[in-house]
Protein backbone atom coordinates (compact mmCIF):
# COMPACT_ATOMS: atom_id res chain seq x y z
CA UNK A 1 0.00 0.00 0.00
CA UNK A 2 1.09 3.56 -0.51
CA UNK A 3 2.87 5.48 2.55
CA UNK A 4 2.74 9.05 2.44
CA UNK A 5 5.37 10.25 3.03
CA UNK A 6 5.67 14.01 1.90
CA UNK A 7 6.36 16.24 5.00
CA UNK A 8 5.87 19.70 2.58
CA UNK A 9 2.27 17.39 1.93
CA UNK A 10 1.50 17.35 5.50
CA UNK A 11 2.33 21.10 6.62
CA UNK A 12 0.40 22.07 3.34
CA UNK A 13 -2.56 20.09 4.59
CA UNK A 14 -2.39 21.17 7.75
CA UNK A 15 -2.73 24.93 7.26
CA UNK A 16 -6.10 25.29 7.28
CA UNK A 17 -6.50 22.96 10.13
CA UNK A 18 -4.06 25.80 11.79
CA UNK A 19 -6.28 28.84 10.16
CA UNK A 20 -9.59 26.98 11.34
CA UNK A 21 -8.46 26.79 14.88
CA UNK A 22 -7.05 30.46 15.05
CA UNK A 23 -11.29 31.18 14.86
CA UNK A 24 -12.47 28.35 16.99
CA UNK A 25 -9.48 29.04 19.50
CA UNK A 26 -10.59 32.59 19.48
CA UNK A 27 -13.91 31.77 20.44
CA UNK A 28 -12.29 30.11 23.22
CA UNK A 29 -10.64 32.66 24.58
CA UNK A 30 -12.87 35.43 24.64
CA UNK A 31 -15.68 32.75 26.60
CA UNK A 32 -12.84 31.76 29.24
CA UNK A 33 -11.29 35.21 29.68
CA UNK A 34 -15.30 36.51 30.34
CA UNK A 35 -15.60 33.28 32.85
CA UNK A 36 -12.97 34.32 34.92
CA UNK A 37 -9.77 32.38 33.51
CA UNK A 38 -7.03 35.29 32.89
CA UNK A 39 -5.01 35.46 29.55
CA UNK A 40 -2.02 32.98 31.03
CA UNK A 41 -3.91 30.30 31.99
CA UNK A 42 -6.40 30.11 29.11
CA UNK A 43 -3.12 30.01 26.50
CA UNK A 44 -1.51 27.16 29.28
CA UNK A 45 -5.00 25.32 29.07
CA UNK A 46 -4.90 25.62 25.12
CA UNK A 47 -1.25 24.40 24.80
CA UNK A 48 -1.98 21.23 27.19
CA UNK A 49 -5.12 20.21 26.00
CA UNK A 50 -5.68 21.27 22.45
CA UNK A 51 -9.09 19.85 22.47
CA UNK A 52 -12.16 22.41 21.56
CA UNK A 53 -15.38 20.67 23.53
CA UNK A 54 -13.43 19.41 26.46
CA UNK A 55 -11.81 23.40 27.45
CA UNK A 56 -15.29 24.43 26.33
CA UNK A 57 -16.78 22.23 29.45
CA UNK A 58 -14.01 22.77 31.83
CA UNK A 59 -14.05 26.10 32.07
CA UNK A 60 -17.53 26.68 34.39
CA UNK A 61 -16.46 23.81 36.13
CA UNK A 62 -13.14 25.86 37.03
CA UNK A 63 -15.08 28.78 37.78
CA UNK A 64 -17.65 27.17 39.92
CA UNK A 65 -14.68 25.16 42.04
CA UNK A 66 -16.08 22.52 41.44
CA UNK A 67 -13.75 19.21 42.10
CA UNK A 68 -11.82 17.22 40.12
CA UNK A 69 -13.45 13.92 39.53
CA UNK A 70 -16.24 16.27 38.41
CA UNK A 71 -13.51 17.91 35.76
CA UNK A 72 -12.30 14.48 34.89
CA UNK A 73 -15.60 12.89 33.95
CA UNK A 74 -16.85 16.04 31.81
CA UNK A 75 -13.65 15.30 30.34
CA UNK A 76 -13.47 11.55 29.60
CA UNK A 77 -17.18 11.80 28.69
CA UNK A 78 -16.24 14.36 26.32
CA UNK A 79 -12.92 13.50 24.90
CA UNK A 80 -13.66 9.34 24.50
CA UNK A 81 -14.30 10.27 20.84
CA UNK A 82 -10.33 10.80 20.75
CA UNK A 83 -9.87 7.03 21.86
CA UNK A 84 -11.80 5.71 18.73
CA UNK A 85 -10.32 7.84 16.95
CA UNK A 86 -6.74 6.91 17.77
CA UNK A 87 -8.03 3.09 17.68
CA UNK A 88 -8.81 4.48 13.83
CA UNK A 89 -5.49 5.96 13.24
CA UNK A 90 -3.72 3.45 14.60
CA UNK A 91 -4.61 0.93 11.43
CA UNK A 92 -3.66 4.02 8.85
CA UNK A 93 -0.16 4.21 10.36
CA UNK A 94 2.94 3.96 7.69
CA UNK A 95 5.81 1.29 8.47
CA UNK A 96 8.11 5.09 8.86
CA UNK A 97 6.27 5.54 12.43
CA UNK A 98 8.18 4.23 15.14
CA UNK A 99 7.23 4.07 18.93
CA UNK A 100 8.21 7.31 20.07
CA UNK A 101 6.37 9.06 17.29
CA UNK A 102 2.67 7.20 18.25
CA UNK A 103 3.78 9.40 21.99
CA UNK A 104 4.12 12.50 19.97
CA UNK A 105 1.44 11.92 17.25
CA UNK A 106 -1.39 11.28 20.51
CA UNK A 107 -1.32 14.08 21.50
CA UNK A 108 -2.13 16.54 18.38
CA UNK A 109 -4.21 13.65 17.56
CA UNK A 110 -8.01 16.55 17.34
CA UNK A 111 -11.04 15.98 15.36
CA UNK A 112 -9.40 17.41 12.33
CA UNK A 113 -5.66 16.58 12.14
CA UNK A 114 -7.67 12.81 12.43
CA UNK A 115 -10.16 13.64 9.45
CA UNK A 116 -7.41 15.29 7.36
CA UNK A 117 -5.15 11.84 8.28
CA UNK A 118 -7.36 9.55 7.64
CA UNK A 119 -8.98 11.27 4.37
CA UNK A 120 -5.37 10.27 2.56
CA UNK A 121 -4.72 7.42 0.01
CA UNK A 122 -3.16 4.33 1.82
CA UNK A 123 -1.05 5.06 4.92
CA UNK A 124 0.78 7.98 6.49
CA UNK A 125 3.78 8.18 7.45
CA UNK A 126 6.12 9.97 10.24
CA UNK A 127 7.16 13.00 8.09
CA UNK A 128 3.77 13.73 6.94
CA UNK A 129 2.48 13.23 10.36
CA UNK A 130 5.00 15.51 11.64
CA UNK A 131 4.02 18.31 9.03
CA UNK A 132 0.59 17.76 9.20
CA UNK A 133 0.52 18.21 13.32
CA UNK A 134 3.16 21.38 13.33
CA UNK A 135 1.05 24.25 12.70
CA UNK A 136 -2.59 23.50 14.34
CA UNK A 137 -1.20 23.91 17.74
CA UNK A 138 0.18 27.29 17.15
CA UNK A 139 -3.07 28.05 15.62
CA UNK A 140 -4.85 27.05 18.57
CA UNK A 141 -2.71 28.96 21.29
CA UNK A 142 -2.04 31.83 19.29
CA UNK A 143 -5.91 32.20 18.52
CA UNK A 144 -6.40 31.70 22.27
CA UNK A 145 -4.15 34.31 23.16
CA UNK A 146 -6.06 36.86 20.88
CA UNK A 147 -9.29 35.69 21.56
CA UNK A 148 -8.74 36.13 25.28
CA UNK A 149 -6.62 39.59 24.80
CA UNK A 150 -8.87 41.78 22.18
CA UNK A 151 -12.07 39.62 22.34
CA UNK A 152 -14.10 41.93 23.22
CA UNK A 153 -12.88 44.97 21.09
CA UNK A 154 -13.60 42.63 17.85
CA UNK A 155 -17.54 43.15 16.82
CA UNK A 156 -19.94 40.37 17.43
CA UNK A 157 -20.20 40.15 14.21
CA UNK A 158 -16.78 38.72 13.10
CA UNK A 159 -16.89 36.31 15.55
CA UNK A 160 -20.05 35.22 14.68
CA UNK A 161 -18.86 34.73 11.41
CA UNK A 162 -15.86 32.55 12.00
CA UNK A 163 -18.26 30.69 14.19
CA UNK A 164 -18.83 28.67 11.06
CA UNK A 165 -15.54 28.08 10.17
CA UNK A 166 -14.92 24.69 11.52
CA UNK A 167 -18.14 23.45 10.34
CA UNK A 168 -17.34 24.23 6.55
CA UNK A 169 -13.81 22.55 7.05
CA UNK A 170 -16.08 19.15 7.94
CA UNK A 171 -18.13 19.36 5.18
CA UNK A 172 -15.22 20.22 2.76
CA UNK A 173 -13.81 16.52 4.43
CA UNK A 174 -16.92 14.54 4.74
CA UNK A 175 -18.61 15.53 0.80
CA UNK A 176 -16.04 13.91 -1.36
CA UNK A 177 -16.07 10.47 -0.26
CA UNK A 178 -20.06 11.00 0.50
CA UNK A 179 -20.26 12.18 -3.69
CA UNK A 180 -18.40 9.11 -4.76
CA UNK A 181 -19.53 6.72 -2.38
CA UNK A 182 -22.91 5.19 -1.81
CA UNK A 183 -22.66 3.30 0.97
CA UNK A 184 -20.52 6.35 2.72
CA UNK A 185 -23.09 8.68 1.62
CA UNK A 186 -26.00 6.48 3.73
CA UNK A 187 -24.07 6.42 6.80
CA UNK A 188 -23.72 10.17 6.48
CA UNK A 189 -27.14 10.10 6.00
CA UNK A 190 -27.96 8.05 9.43
CA UNK A 191 -25.49 10.11 11.67
CA UNK A 192 -27.75 13.29 10.49
CA UNK A 193 -30.38 11.08 11.53
CA UNK A 194 -29.33 9.99 14.92
CA UNK A 195 -27.89 13.33 15.68
CA UNK A 196 -31.21 15.13 14.77
CA UNK A 197 -32.74 12.60 17.12
CA UNK A 198 -30.60 13.22 20.18
CA UNK A 199 -30.36 16.82 19.11
CA UNK A 200 -34.33 17.71 18.82
CA UNK A 201 -35.79 14.98 21.43
CA UNK A 202 -35.80 16.56 25.03
CA UNK A 203 -34.74 13.31 26.86
CA UNK A 204 -32.32 12.04 24.14
CA UNK A 205 -30.83 16.17 24.72
CA UNK A 206 -30.23 15.45 28.64
CA UNK A 207 -27.17 13.44 27.37
CA UNK A 208 -23.95 14.61 27.82
CA UNK A 209 -22.99 16.16 23.70
CA UNK A 210 -19.46 13.83 24.26
CA UNK A 211 -21.57 10.73 24.43
CA UNK A 212 -24.24 12.13 21.92
CA UNK A 213 -21.09 12.01 19.31
CA UNK A 214 -19.89 8.85 20.48
CA UNK A 215 -23.22 6.78 20.25
CA UNK A 216 -24.52 8.01 16.88
CA UNK A 217 -21.16 7.51 15.05
CA UNK A 218 -20.80 3.80 16.87
CA UNK A 219 -24.31 3.24 15.87
CA UNK A 220 -24.13 4.39 12.18
CA UNK A 221 -20.15 3.12 11.58
CA UNK A 222 -21.64 -0.39 13.15
CA UNK A 223 -24.80 -0.68 10.88
CA UNK A 224 -22.76 0.06 7.40
CA UNK A 225 -19.78 -1.79 8.68
CA UNK A 226 -22.49 -5.02 8.73
CA UNK A 227 -24.20 -3.78 5.86
CA UNK A 228 -21.76 -2.51 3.03
CA UNK A 229 -18.14 -3.81 4.78
CA UNK A 230 -15.23 -2.49 2.76
CA UNK A 231 -13.45 -4.13 0.29
CA UNK A 232 -9.75 -5.40 0.40
CA UNK A 233 -8.62 -2.02 -1.12
CA UNK A 234 -10.26 -0.14 1.42
CA UNK A 235 -12.95 1.51 -0.16
CA UNK A 236 -16.65 1.68 0.65
CA UNK A 237 -18.18 -0.87 -2.39
CA UNK A 238 -20.99 1.15 -4.42
CA UNK A 239 -23.07 -2.39 -4.77
CA UNK A 240 -24.04 -2.26 -1.08
CA UNK B 1 -6.50 30.45 42.40
CA UNK B 2 -3.39 29.64 41.13
CA UNK B 3 -2.34 26.91 42.39
CA UNK B 4 -5.40 25.28 42.32
CA UNK B 5 -5.61 25.60 38.69
CA UNK B 6 -2.51 23.94 37.96
CA UNK B 7 -4.12 21.13 40.26
CA UNK B 8 -7.07 21.32 37.25
CA UNK B 9 -5.00 21.66 34.29
CA UNK B 10 -2.64 18.73 35.26
CA UNK B 11 -6.04 16.88 35.68
CA UNK B 12 -7.56 17.95 32.78
CA UNK B 13 -4.73 17.57 30.30
CA UNK B 14 -3.56 14.19 31.54
CA UNK B 15 -6.77 12.64 31.06
CA UNK B 16 -6.92 13.96 27.81
CA UNK B 17 -3.18 12.91 26.84
CA UNK B 18 -4.22 9.26 28.27
CA UNK B 19 -7.70 9.23 26.30
CA UNK B 20 -5.34 9.61 22.91
CA UNK B 21 -2.25 8.12 23.72
CA UNK B 22 -3.58 4.60 25.03
CA UNK B 23 -5.35 3.26 22.11
CA UNK B 24 -2.53 4.83 19.43
CA UNK B 25 0.38 3.30 21.95
CA UNK B 26 -1.17 0.01 22.41
CA UNK B 27 -2.98 -0.97 19.35
CA UNK B 28 0.14 -2.07 16.81
CA UNK B 29 -0.90 -4.94 15.11
CA UNK B 30 -2.83 -4.32 11.54
CA UNK B 31 -6.82 -5.48 12.26
CA UNK B 32 -7.74 -7.92 9.60
CA UNK B 33 -11.30 -8.30 10.82
CA UNK B 34 -13.23 -7.31 7.53
CA UNK B 35 -15.85 -5.35 10.23
CA UNK B 36 -14.10 -3.79 12.39
CA UNK B 37 -12.29 -2.11 9.94
CA UNK B 38 -15.29 -1.54 7.88
CA UNK B 39 -16.23 0.59 11.37
CA UNK B 40 -13.09 2.13 11.71
CA UNK B 41 -13.74 3.46 7.81
CA UNK B 42 -16.99 5.03 8.32
CA UNK B 43 -16.19 6.45 11.92
CA UNK B 44 -14.01 9.48 10.87
CA UNK B 45 -17.58 10.42 8.56
CA UNK B 46 -19.69 9.34 11.10
CA UNK B 47 -18.02 11.51 13.82
CA UNK B 48 -17.68 14.49 11.67
CA UNK B 49 -21.32 14.46 10.02
CA UNK B 50 -22.40 14.07 14.23
CA UNK B 51 -20.61 17.17 15.02
CA UNK B 52 -21.42 19.19 11.97
CA UNK B 53 -25.39 18.63 11.74
CA UNK B 54 -27.27 20.36 13.69
CA UNK B 55 -24.68 22.26 15.49
CA UNK B 56 -23.81 24.03 12.13
CA UNK B 57 -27.24 25.79 12.10
CA UNK B 58 -26.47 27.38 15.79
CA UNK B 59 -22.97 28.32 15.50
CA UNK B 60 -23.64 32.18 14.11
CA UNK B 61 -25.91 34.55 15.30
CA UNK B 62 -28.62 34.18 13.21
CA UNK B 63 -30.03 31.10 12.07
CA UNK B 64 -30.65 32.20 8.57
CA UNK B 65 -26.84 33.69 8.18
CA UNK B 66 -26.11 29.93 9.16
CA UNK B 67 -28.20 28.16 6.55
CA UNK B 68 -26.73 30.18 3.90
CA UNK B 69 -23.28 29.18 5.30
CA UNK B 70 -24.15 25.44 4.97
CA UNK B 71 -25.59 25.59 1.65
CA UNK B 72 -22.30 27.98 0.40
CA UNK B 73 -20.12 25.31 2.37
CA UNK B 74 -22.16 22.61 0.62
CA UNK B 75 -22.02 23.33 -3.18
CA UNK B 76 -18.44 24.26 -2.62
CA UNK B 77 -17.05 20.92 -0.96
CA UNK B 78 -19.27 19.15 -3.63
CA UNK B 79 -17.64 20.94 -6.65
CA UNK B 80 -14.30 19.60 -4.70
CA UNK B 81 -13.38 23.01 -3.37
CA UNK B 82 -10.36 22.65 -1.21
CA UNK B 83 -10.88 23.18 2.97
CA UNK B 84 -9.71 26.68 3.21
CA UNK B 85 -11.88 27.91 0.54
CA UNK B 86 -15.03 26.09 1.74
CA UNK B 87 -14.72 27.85 5.62
CA UNK B 88 -13.51 30.77 3.93
CA UNK B 89 -16.15 31.88 1.61
CA UNK B 90 -18.57 30.22 4.14
CA UNK B 91 -17.35 32.60 6.89
CA UNK B 92 -18.08 35.50 4.04
CA UNK B 93 -21.54 34.07 3.55
CA UNK B 94 -22.43 34.45 7.35
CA UNK B 95 -20.43 38.09 7.33
CA UNK B 96 -22.62 39.24 4.35
CA UNK B 97 -25.54 37.40 5.02
CA UNK B 98 -25.80 39.40 9.09
CA UNK B 99 -24.33 42.83 7.32
CA UNK B 100 -28.10 42.76 5.47
CA UNK B 101 -30.13 41.43 8.44
CA UNK B 102 -28.46 44.21 10.44
CA UNK B 103 -28.16 46.91 8.19
CA UNK B 104 -31.32 46.56 5.55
Amino acid sequence: MREQTSFVKGIKDGLPICFGYLSISFAFGIYACANGLSILQAVVMSITNLTSAGQLASVPIIAAGGTIAELLISQIVINLRYALMSVSLSQKLGKSVRMLDRFVIAFANTDEVFAVASSQEGTVGRNYLYGLILTPPIGWTLGTLLGAAAGAVLPEILVSALGIAIYGMFIAIVMPKAKTERPTALCVGLSIVLSCLFYYIPVLRTIPSGFTIIICAVIASGVFAFLAPININGEAQNDA
Amino acid sequence: MMHSFLIYLIAMAGITYLIRMLPLVLVKKKIKNKYILSFLYYIPYAVLTVMTIPAIFYSTSYKLSAIVGFVIAFILAYINKSLVTVAALSCVGVFVTELLLKFV
